[in-house]
């Protein structure tokens, strides 16, 4: 396996070939640019025609570019492809601020409904899954391309396979991203929840994503280690089962070949199981097993202590992702799904409790003999208050899920602030503190610019958290009990709209919330350009850090 | 700890460890969601059930386009409060023709399995052109662009084939006729009406947006709105025979 360890060179043939594919894809592009006759779908198709030669024009350049700054093997002799994973550190920066912006315009808008605008683009309904699908693909999406890029590589001590498919991965993705934002302003969705994209951003989602898997198998492949590492069969389920969903929920039938609309190939109740399986696991899978793959490489990392416990990542990862899949019904609960259906989700969802706080606990125990450095390491404390956040919301979605809860929690703000709490405290925390350990480690820097900016990030993230979702346990328990309410007399006590107006000083507080963790975001990304830069604050040359430590080890 | 040595098989092998994971996360889904397909009790038997109208159809693709779903839900669970306040609990016959369902997730704003006939179009009118003006404390924002956005429906009948295809029992004859019925429900007093409600009994003809002159996307909007849940007889509706 010597090849290795050469510097590497761009394949003439992989090079042709991806060409041809381009060419093959704008003439197509042009076909439907033509044809269509729907403004939206044109539109797309110009995209679709500019990124492609674009593309064309960077593969040519490829060589040349990598010769400029792969050429640097690491201490092990390894030319580690570092550049693709500092694209992915930047675009996830640049999508979080992007869907939390969103996230929190919407926020305003259910307190304030006046900024809707009432506009077709500015709209509550086309702004949601603009939201949803920023922050869960394009900000979790980068955050796991990168870091799964960044972490195959150095636990396989291998270079990533292909030199192109890497940069395919990458752009092709980022292409999906801006294909599904400007479609649903534009007011193409085909409506189901977290896969509105319409069939012909999904086709270009499944060469993507088939391409991504190739480059992580064939990383994996020339690995030097004969284990693969824990945090890769996360990686792997994350990317397989991914897969799997996205291919089955979003199975239709378009209205023809140059336009955007499409019909899915399951109806009412098959079709609710179906999404509701998708979307479950799109939590299960997406949010959780390749974030956890985070976790498994980042913690131990930071804390410098090995895992937990080995047997415990192998219980805990083969029953997560085989309980995982059984419990979409709990989306379901007292709906024309049947009961048995019903049931069967709701016992499993119950079960999943178990793998959850399996991680959670091999995730924490990892800081065994390690606790201390929770006082001077603030992006571990971040690393860490994510497991604790990941605890917290997979205890409770299994309480969630059982029925006689769901009748008063299902189409309240319980669930949305059930989603955020672990969205935003545990998905997005765990990015942050890997976005934290990959600037310096990327860049050759010997630290972040500042550790006082992460640890002010901390506090105000975690105070907008907490404010989202305290007032979201409390709109959405009050408003399910509003609902169910009676007379003495055997009457419904309040009409819809009364219960809608009892919600308006707990949106504030929730838009505010949103509001501080979007702030607590740009300090971040100011911290990490000061860290590209290569500054550093004051208070984090080594002296000041080492007469902190002293200062805490005092007791002062 | 013997059981778990063998495991280093998956660890070693990474075709090995995807067939292990694509076997382990299939079996959930194969044995929940794939029944639902061939057990004939999951769809109850009822009468009245109909395609959509041409006309409903695109009223539909509106309410999708629009992302209504994302605050209004479409599904009356089997609770005493839900029923008293909704109307009868949403059957899954109601949406066995709905590609996608839209039963949604959240309710900002009420369910609409059952709105039809609730309401005239003229508070329809009212209430999506400027919610507020019907509803004080709404939080709905305004859709004052339907009433002047002209409906195209230049593709209606490949809209209506592409259901046929994933199951809609559209005959061929509704598929060559989609646009002349989509206008006939605007004009009950047109020449085609007899044919159209012949294709389409029970569906309601009129012109919704109270502007006779152009088609627009408030007429299909409304259409659909008018529609909902008003489909199944109750009447004749035996629960205990349903029961699953």
């Amino acid at each position: 396996m010597a090849y290795q360890n050469n510097p590497p060179v761009v394949n003439r043939l992989a090079q042709s070939l991806t060409t041809a594919c381009l060419a093959v894809g704008i003439i197509l592009a042009v076909i439907i640019a033509g044809k269509t006759s729907s403004g939206a779908m044109q539109f797309h198709a110009f995209i679709i025609i500019a990124s492609f030669l674009v593309g064309i024009i960077a593969i040519f350049n490829l060589g040349a570019r990598i010769n400029e700054d792969g050429l640097e093997a690491s201490p092990s002799g390894v030319f580690y492809n570092n550049t693709i994973v500092k694209y992915g550190v930047i675009a996830s920066a640049f999508w979080g601020i992007a869907g939390f912006l969103v996230g929190d315009v919407l926020a305003w808008q259910l307190a304030f409904p006046v900024l809707n605008f009432d506009l077709p683009w500015t709209n509550f309904g086309r702004l949601r899954p603009l939201h949803t699908s920023a922050v869960i693909f394009a900000f979790g999406g980068n955050v796991l391309i990168a870091t799964s890029f960044y972490v195959v590589q150095r636990t396989c001590k291998a270079r990533l396979a292909g030199e192109i498919a890497p940069w395919f991965v990458f752009w092709g993705y980022q292409l999906f991203i801006v294909l599904a934002a400007t479609g649903y302003l534009l007011g193409i969705t085909q409506s189901k929840e977290y896969a509105e994209p319409e069939w012909y951003v999904d086709l270009w989602l499944t060469i993507v994503w088939v391409v991504y898997l190739l480059v992580f198998l064939g990383t994996l492949w020339r690995r030097k280690e004969p284990h693969i590492y824990v945090a890769n069969w996360f990686y792997l389920a994350f990317i397989v089962t991914v897969a799997m969903l996205h291919l089955v929920n979003n199975a239709s039938v378009p209205v023809s070949f140059v336009n955007p609309k499409s019909y899915s190939a399951f109806s009412g109740v098959q079709d609710a199981l179906t999404q509701w399986w998708y979307g479950h696991n799109a939590v299960g899978f997406f949010l959780t097993a390749g974030f956890l793959g985070i976790m498994y490489y980042f913690v131990p990392k930071r804390a410098e202590r090995p895992i937990y416990s080995y047997r415990l990542s192998i219980v805990h990862f083969w029953s997560l992702i085989f309980l995982y899949i059984w419990a979409g019904p709990h989306h379901l609960h007292y709906t024309a799904l049947p009961d048995w259906a019903q049931t069967l989700g709701m016992t499993f969802s119950v079960m999943l409790w178990m793998p959850s706080w399996g991680g959670m606990i091999n995730g924490l125990m990892t800081l065994s003999g390690a606790w201390d450095k929770l006082r001077t390491d603030p992006v571990l404390k971040m690393l860490v208050v994510s497991v604790a956040f990941y605890g917290m919301s997979t205890f409770e979605g299994p309480l969630m899920s059982i029925k006689a809860v769901n009748g008063l929690s299902h189409y309240t703000d319980w669930t949305i602030g059930h989603v955020h709490s672990g969205a935003l405290g545990w998905v997005a925390f765990v990015s942050f503190g890997a976005l934290y350990c990959l600037t310096p480690w990327l860049w050759n820097r010997k630290g972040l610019y500042s550790l006082k900016l992460v640890n002010i990030h901390f506090w105000v993230s975690t105070v907008g958290i907490l404010l989202y979702i305290c007032a979201m346990w409390v709109s959405g328990i009050m408003q399910g009990l509003m609902w169910r309410a009676y007379t003495d007399l055997g009457f419904l006590e309040y009409s819809f709209v009364e219960t809608v107006a009892a919600m308006q000083p707990y949106f504030i507080i929730r838009a505010i919330g949103g509001l501080l963790f979007i702030i607590g975001s740009l300090v971040m990304v100011y911290n990490l350009w000061r860290t590209i830069r290569g500054d550093i604050a004051d208070e984090a040359t080594p002296e000041n850090i080492d007469r902190a430590i002293a200062a805490q080890a005092l007791g002062e | 700890m013997r059981l778990l040595d063998k495991h280093a098989i998956f660890e070693k092998n990474s075709i090995i460890l995807v067939i292990g994971i694509l076997v382990t996360v299939s079996i959930g889904g194969l044995i929940e969601i794939a029944p639902l397909f061939y057990l004939e009790n999951t769809i109850e038997k009822v009468e009245g059930m109909r395609p959509y109208t041409p006309l409903e159809l695109a009223g539909r693709n509106i309410y999708v386009r629009e992302g209504c779903y994302v605050c209004h839900s479409q599904m009356i669970r089997a609770t005493r409060d839900e029923v008293e306040r909704y109307g009868h609990y949403s059957l899954a016959a109601e949406s066995m023709y709905d590609h996608p369902f839209q039963w949604g997730s959240k309710r900002n704003g009420p369910d609409l399995a059952r709105v039809g006939n609730k309401y005239s179009d003229e508070w329809h009118r009212a209430h999506l052109t400027k919610p507020s003006s019907v509803v004080p404390e709404t939080i709905m924002p305004g859709y004052p662009f339907l009433a002047e956005n002209k409906l195209d429906f230049s593709q209606i009948s490949g809209d209506i084939r592409a259901n046929q295809i994933v199951g809609v029992p559209y005959t061929e004859e509704q598929i060559i006729n989609a646009s002349a019925d989509l206008r006939a429900q605007l004009d009950e007093f047109s020449d085609d009406y007899d044919a159209f409600i012949e294709r389409y009994p029970s569906a309601q003809a009129r012109d919704f947006d109270g502007n006779p002159s152009e088609i627009t996307e408030m007429d299909a909007l409304i259409a659909y709105l008018q529609m909902l849940g008003t489909l199944v007889d109750f009447s004749l509706y035996d629960e205990q025979e349903n029961n699953r």
